[in-house]
């Protein structure tokens, strides 16, 4: 079987008693989570995250918080900063400020490889899949399985490949072929299989559906629905209202590089979202961040 | 899952025709079936043509299929082959390396003048740990020079391109130049040369060929039953036991047939006479016989005969490096985890990065390996002609190249084959040799290596765009 991944984070502090106080009044705001406080500990508590890029602030002062068994929407326009938030987590940027709270615990994510080492992973847009390759060798990139002469164990891996491939896309024969020659959908699917196969907890979605048609968004759907069933907590990110409506519990909501709010979907319409996105106007069903338009000021 | 190892990995099966499912049965490279056909071709092509100018002994009556000719034939693909094995792992992560003649010129140059400058005067001519000094040395500046090669490219982010087309101008005549002063380099030591293929004790001989080709037949036997054994665990989906026979009869007989072909290409006759002469062997005596290639006493001259003393010289050592280099870049290309990040960081590099696979520092091992194989080619190389020449590795890169792509490595990074690249060397030394034989002008085998270079990528992306 693949390697146990770690179950406890590294923890650096125990941030619980320095939850409060520490956090400069000034960015309370940048926690909209207090009010909809009602599940205990998040899974994961992005909190007051900065970025800059040569004296451009992508991120400034933005946080987000996930639950086990939820998924989130993040929104945004292009440029909004959602996809470096999310890259912050992932370990592909590092922050210039703000800190990282997995089950209440400060962890520290300088790279790729911590992220995952915490049990986060990401699906990102492009799928990066090595598509010269088969399923199994995807599924096990970088984490490869080994025979105890120190070679490739690809026949193990190709089993444990069936197995989960079985579990997640039980139609999906093509086992030999490179991951090139498969469809949208199945591509999409060896992509989730290399993502959770390692016990994620965290899963980060990066246009998940973009590449895919109708009937292979909806399968990507069903597989979310049933990770969440699964408990682990899904950050999806998209430009497609519909979808984000039709799998988010929650969206949160940023326009340059702020945090315009965040709501639970069945709380708001379609097109408050949109007046969100496009306008940085928080409607009344939503919590405000600091980017919201302060209409009242 | 055993429901699923039955329904077969694709649904068009009933559709397709006994060949095509003579194929998926078998599990053969279609294309790599292709390479040989081509080959074959050639061979055939140059046989029958070079009979009708003279007459010889070949399969068509005429002298390329000869032990003789596909014995030489061999050891000239050699040492392109060897190189053209790690190319494939270069131009599979997406580079080139344009420096592996110059590399070699280099590193011949510098083992050479090691052995007839240096050690030779230092410990006496012939000493026992010369060869062992100069291998050491220049396998060492392969894989330095091809390190340095990898940082460059990896690290300072220059062009793969640019930095061994750097390396192409500056290592063979310009370093090489200046250590050698442009003088050839000669004569090699006596054991380093036995790496070369050119004297007596670089040829196994038929026993221990023999002896070899049925260890071989025995691996290839017991590759497929435990890959078969393996498949059973797992409850994959098994090749018909007739296809598995038929590959390991298929295998075998090509071993023995290779085995056999060798074995019969008997020894010069001066230099059987020769070796009986330092080894006290008798001469029988006989009649003087111009086509024959033993050795015997007609009166007190020792002459040719067809009935004398015979030796047969079996494998020659470059070959059985070339075919050892071929198994373990094999190995190390599809059964190691190196291998598998080089097709990776091929397929897609930035997919590679995220996956945690460090790109930077495979780009400086894989260098650093074809280095190494510049190295061995070189020590091949310099070893046949017994001398390092500034020109000793002119034009080979291009040769590897060639040889690689004919081979069906893809330009485009992540396709290619080791076996391909080696099968590749040999259409082309073929071609080049058969045209040698025929004695054409060195213009029009120029003409034809270069059109089918071109010829044969045409045909092979035709067929890719098919099999998609």
């Amino acid at each position: 079987m693949a390697k146990t991944s770690k179950k406890t984070a590294t923890p650096r502090k125990s941030a619980r008693s320095a939850d409060v106080h520490d956090v400069p009044s000034a960015v309370k705001g940048a926690k909209p989570h207090k009010n909809l406080k009602e599940r205990g500990t998040p899974l994961i508590e992005m909190r007051d995250i900065s970025i800059a890029f040569g004296g451009i602030k992508a991120v400034d002062h933005a946080g987000v918080d996930l639950y086990p068994g939820e998924v989130v929407g993040l929104l945004g326009h292009n440029g909004a900063g959602k996809s470096t938030l999310i890259k912050v987590l992932s370990g592909a940027y590092k922050r210039d400020a703000g800190q990282i709270f997995i089950n209440g615990q400060e962890v520290t994510i300088n790279n790729p490889r911590d992220a995952k080492a915490l049990g986060i992973e990401t699906i990102y847009q492009t799928l990066a899949l090595a598509d010269n390759v088969d399923a199994a060798a995807n599924l096990y990139l970088g984490r490869e399985l080994k025979t105890p002469f120190g070679t490739l164990d690809d026949v193990a891996m190709e089993a444990e490949c069936r197995n989960v491939m079985h579990r997640l896309n039980p139609n999906f024969r093509r086992f030999k072929e490179p991951v090139s020659r498969l469809s949208g959908g199945q591509r999409q699917s060896v992509a989730i299989a290399r993502a959770i196969h390692f016990n994620a907890r965290i899963l980060i979605m990066d246009e998940p559906t973009a590449a895919l048609g109708p009937a292979e968004t909806a399968q990507v759907g069903e597989l979310i629905k049933q990770l969440k069933a699964e408990g682990i907590g899904i950050f999806l990110i998209s430009h497609d209202l519909h979808d984000v409506f039709d799998l988010a519990d929650r969206v949160t909501v940023m326009k340059n590089g702020k945090v315009v709010g965040t709501a639970r979907t069945s709380d708001v319409t379609h097109d408050e979202v949109l007046g969100m996105i496009i306008a940085g106007k928080s409607p009344p069903g939503a919590i405000p961040g600091p980017g919201a338009m302060r209409e009242a000021a | 899952m055993a429901l699923d190892a039955n329904s077969s990995e694709s649904p068009a099966l009933v559709q397709e025709g006994a060949v095509a499912r003579f194929f998926r049965a078998t599990e053969i490279d279609t294309r790599m079936l292709g390479m040989i056909a081509a080959i074959l071709v050639v061979w055939c092509i140059f046989d029958i043509w070079s009979g009708t100018k003279i007459a010889n002994e070949g399969l068509f009556g005429g002298s390329f299929l000869t032990p003789r000719n596909l014995w030489t034939l061999l050891v000239q693909t050699a040492s392109i082959a060897i190189m053209a094995t790690g190319m494939v792992l270069v131009i599979v992560m997406r580079h080139i390396d344009l420096s592996v003649g110059s590399l070699l010129t280099l590193v011949a140059t510098i083992s050479a003048v090691l052995q007839v400058q240096h050690l030779g005067p230092a410990l006496g001519v012939g000493h026992w740990s010369i060869w062992i000094l100069a291998t050491v040395a220049a396998l060492s500046v392969g894989v330095f020079v091809g390190a340095c090669n990898g940082y460059m490219i990896a690290y300072l982010g220059i062009p793969s391109f640019i930095v061994t087309l750097g390396g192409l101008i500056a290592y063979g005549r310009g370093i090489g130049f200046y250590i050698s002063e442009g003088v050839t380099i000669a004569p090699l030591d006596k054991t380093f040369k036995i790496v070369g293929g050119g004297v007596p004790e670089s040829w196994l001989g038929p026993f221990w060929s023999w002896v070899l080709a049925v260890i071989a037949c025995a691996a290839i036997a017991y590759a497929v039953y435990s890959g078969r054994k393996q498949r059973l665990r797992f409850n994959f989906p098994l090749r018909p036991m007739w296809a598995e026979l038929l590959i390991t009869g298929l295998a075998s007989a090509t071993v023995l047939g290779a085995t056999h072909i060798v074995n019969s290409y008997p020894w010069p006759p001066k230099l059987i006479e020769q070796f009986a002469l330092a080894n006290q062997i008798t001469i029988p005596p006989g009649v003087e016989n111009r086509d024959g290639t033993g050795v015997c006493m007609a009166a007190d001259k020792v002459v040719r005969c067809v009935d004398g003393l015979i030796f047969y010289t079996g494998y020659p050592v470059p070959v059985l490096i070339a075919l050892a280099v071929g198994l373990v870049m094999t190995f190390i290309a599809t059964r190691t985890l190196f291998g598998r990040y080089v097709y990776a960081i091929g397929g897609n590099p930035e997919a590679a990065e995220l996956a945690g696979i460090n790109t930077k520092l495979m780009t400086v091992k894989v260098f650093a390996l074809m280095g190494f194989l510049a190295a061995v080619s070189a020590i091949v190389a310099s070893a046949r002609l017994d001398a390092a020449t500034v020109s000793l590795g002119d034009l080979n890169e291009l040769y590897v190249i060639a040889a690689a792509v004919i081979g069906g490595t893809s330009l485009a990074g992540g396709l290619g084959t080791i076996y391909g690249a080696m099968l590749g060397a040999l259409l082309m030394q073929s071609i080049a040799s058969g045209m040698q034989l025929l004695n054409l002008p060195s213009a029009w085998q120029n003409i034809v290596v270069g059109s089918v270079l071109v010829v044969a990528v045409f045909v092979d992306q035709i067929y890719r765009r098919r099999v998609k």
